[in-house]
């Protein structure tokens, strides 16, 4: 009788744990500018390769380059790279604010600003997104003013969500920014609802799904793209993967999985990847996603190849699951410093420049945390009411919950 | 006016509502071309038309999700979860998303959906086809949870369910959607045409979610219930010649307390019944309410008849279902106090 060897069961590692030396020689980078740029009306079965490889327009020596460039102007780019060192601003001023105990908790955005920033331009007023919690650039790029991002952040007496809301869990209709969710992956789907009701009306809004790289293995994701691909709807599934789901590396949420824009192939969706860390890239292909959606061809699966820079949270420590150099050793670089270069190359900027719009970026978020501390932080000054607790779990208040506010004496 | 039955009443709901608002979509699994597996959106597709009403993927997160964001967006989703004993996969986006929008954004956003879904036993079901899950979403905040339990109810709270501005869940029970049944299973099953509720007027009406009905007037003791077990109680009145008071409490989430506190107060004796299982069922909310705000005039324990805390059984349906013999019994254990 023939005998069968023990099975084994697989689980994947990165390649690198906390003493090693950051190795990101197994990811494979096609030179800027080599990726083809197919019409938007392609069919995704002709455009499979786009979903294993990476679309970039930035060279090493800071050029455009390629069928991806040429959309934006020399203002569209400075106006971006401004965008993107407000929010890396922001995330320094709140950082410290957490550490300061002015708020209970704060996600940082480092590396990976160029993919909410970028998207955000290749919106129209009136389009939808459902972002996660580290997606902020599209607040600001969308000109959402800074100050009231901290009101929520400090839960203060202007927060607009009234101290319901953990900080940075943000919310604005106005701004196509729909309301953040703690629960993982859950506004893919709605995403997807949403751009299917713009269909059903016969508008001419888009959608945009955001998830994480880790967030892909809950079920919403599969939802999302099932129902995305069953009816068509006029939506973007962006796919921000920076390597890392809290300690967890992306191997664990790809498996076997090529790429994670290989997943939308499955569904008979177009299936792009491209470099989050190069600003024209991203919004090129967001501008691609955008057409595609408007002209009723469907939906579109994008991944941005990133880095997570930072820590998880304010609650979390990298150096217990990472090298402490890795950062430094990814290969797409870091998002604002490319983006200078190229502006720089173009010969629209300056260090001296650089240096200055740094000063009154920073000068802006300082002035904005002013603003919003005088309202009040977490723990001192003007706080939301404990009114507010009761209001806005239905649109009328039921008798039980009078009853409650009547107890609780507010 | 007209004879329907429960099916025929919450299909009319719909047809109603779609044709008064062009924001309402209805779908889920094989609710478009053939009209639902209990027929209840018969002929909603070809009237009007496939983006109004339409099949879905087997999803219930899909079939959930989606409408929170349609009705971000403005619509007035209408979805249906084939059975109730499957709207587990749709939880998380039911409690995380559906329940908490309007309050997380502070308005901004808001989630009129209904989310109908056939519910309860006593039709063989076995485990899968006969849950009773209404705890599990009263235990929510941001729900309205609606049981009926007649066509004229089903009609009207569906209509009111479709225009409250705040996130339904609708369940319908279906073993009375052909008749009304109280229980007596060895008797032969009489239809809606025969049964004063069986009446529905064309047309629009609604009945305001947060009101219960009271259904047999009487002196001795208040039996809270609703669906199926609003007919079981009726009939365990009938059958032990008790005089009871049955409530049909129609809502669960928001409840008409005020109702439940005059019929208790006047009784000094309630009974609280439902099918669905024991420990921590809704029951167990009713009993303390009650127990908060009838003390002092309570001449019994508040007892509560359900079923049994195991998953709904096959081949032992009349061992588990709380029929009129053990509603029955608890009517005259209370009342002799």
């Amino acid at each position: 009788m023939d005998r069968q060897a023990p099975l084994s069961l697989h689980v994947p590692e990165p390649e690198v744990r906390p003493g090693g030396t950051p190795d990101f020689s197994d990811v494979k980078i096609a030179a800027a500018g080599s990726v083809r740029r197919p019409e938007t009306d392609a069919k995704p079965e002709d455009i499979r390769d786009l979903a294993y490889s990476i679309i970039r327009v930035l060279n090493r020596k800071g050029e455009a380059v390629g069928p991806w460039a040429g959309l934006l102007s020399d203002d569209d780019l400075k106006e971006g790279l401004r965008h993107m060192m407000t929010l890396r601003a922001f995330d320094a001023r709140m950082l410290t604010a957490q550490r300061q105990g002015k708020t209970s908790f704060y996600m940082q955005h480092m590396g990976e600003e160029a993919v909410s920033c970028a998207f955000r331009r290749a919106l129209r007023p009136g389009d939808m997104n459902f972002p996660t919690y580290r997606q902020a650039g599209l607040l600001i790029a969308g000109d959402y003013p800074i100050a009231e991002m901290m009101n929520q952040i400090f839960s203060n007496e202007r927060d607009p969500l009234k101290g319901r809301q953990l900080p940075i869990m943000y919310s604005s209709k106005d701004h196509g920014f729909f309301s953040i969710s703690g629960n993982l992956g859950t506004q893919f789907v709605q995403a997807v609802g949403w751009a299917m009701a713009s269909a059903i009306k016969k508008d001419t809004k888009i959608a945009a799904g955001w998830i994480g790289d880790g967030s892909t293995a809950e079920s919403d994701f599969h939802a999302a793209l099932v129902f995305a691909s069953t009816y068509r709807a006029p939506v973007i599934l962006n796919i921000v993967n920076n390597q890392w789901a809290i300690s967890t590396f992306q191997g664990i949420a790809r498996g076997g999985s090529g790429t994670f824009a290989a997943r939308g192939l499955g569904f008979g969706l177009p299936s792009l990847r491209v470099d989050g860390n190069d600003y024209l890239a991203v919004h090129a292909v967001a501008s691609w996603a955008a057409e595609r959606a408007r002209r009723n061809l469907g939906p579109t699966l994008v991944e941005y190849v990133t880095y997570r820079v930072g820590a998880h949270s304010t609650s979390d420590d990298p150096s217990a699951y990472r090298p402490k150099e890795e950062s430094a050793a990814w290969p797409l670089g870091d998002p604002v410093l490319r983006l200078k270069n190229h502006l720089i190359v173009r010969g629209a900027w300056s260090e001296e420049r650089h240096k200055q719009a740094e000063a009154e970026v920073m000068d802006t978020v300082i002035a904005a945390q002013k603003e919003a501390e005088s309202h009040g932080t977490l723990h001192s000054g003007g706080r939301p009411s404990a009114r507010d607790m009761f209001e806005g779990v239905y649109a009328e208040m039921p008798p039980h919950l009078r009853r409650q506010r009547q107890e609780a004496g507010v | 006016m007209s004879r329907r039955t429960m099916i025929e009443a919450i299909r009319d709901a719909m047809d109603v509502e779609m044709g008064r608002d062009d924001n309402v979509v209805v779908f889920g699994e094989d609710v478009g071309y053939f009209g639902g597996v209990f027929r209840c959106t018969a002929g909603l597709q070809a009237k009007y038309g496939r983006d109004r009403c339409f099949d879905t993927p087997i999803s219930e997160l899909g079939i959930v999700g989606t409408a929170i964001g349609m009705a971000a967006y403005g619509l007035r989703p209408c979805v249906e979860v084939q059975f109730a004993d499957y709207v587990y996969p749709a939880y998380d986006q039911i409690v995380s998303e559906a329940a908490r929008l309007r309050y997380r954004s502070a308005g901004e956003f808001t989630c009129p959906i209904v989310i109908r879904m056939p519910t309860g036993g006593g039709i063989f079901g076995g485990q899968t086809h006969s849950q009773s899950p209404e705890a599990l979403f009263t235990h929510v905040s941001g729900l309205k949870v609606v049981v009926p339990s007649n066509p004229y109810d089903a009609k009207g709270l569906l209509i009111a369910a479709i225009e409250d501005p705040d996130p339904v869940i609708f369940l319908e029970p279906k073993r009375l959607y052909n008749g009304p049944f109280d229980g007596h299973h060895e008797r032969p099953v009489t239809p809606w045409s025969k049964h004063r509720l069986g009446e529905v007027p064309d047309g629009h009406y609604a009945i305001p979610l947060g009101q219960a009905a009271v259904r047999r007037e009487g002196s001795a003791v208040t039996v809270l219930a609703y669906g199926t077990m609003t007919h079981v109680a009726e009939a365990a009145a009938e059958d032990t010649g008790i005089d009871a008071e049955v409530i049909d409490l129609r809502t669960l989430l928001p409840l008409d307390l005020d109702t439940v506190r005059k019929s208790v107060e006047k009784t000094g004796r309630c009974v609280v019944v439902h099918e669905a299982t024991l420990t921590s069922g809704f029951g167990a909310e009713l009993a303390a309410l009650v127990q908060e705000h009838c003390f002092f005039h309570l001449e019994a324990p508040v007892r509560r008849i359900a079923g049994w805390d195991t998953p709904y059984p096959h081949a032992q349906e009349w061992d588990y279902f709380p029929g009129p013999e053990r509603v029955g019994r608890a009517l005259r254990e209370t009342v002799e106090v």
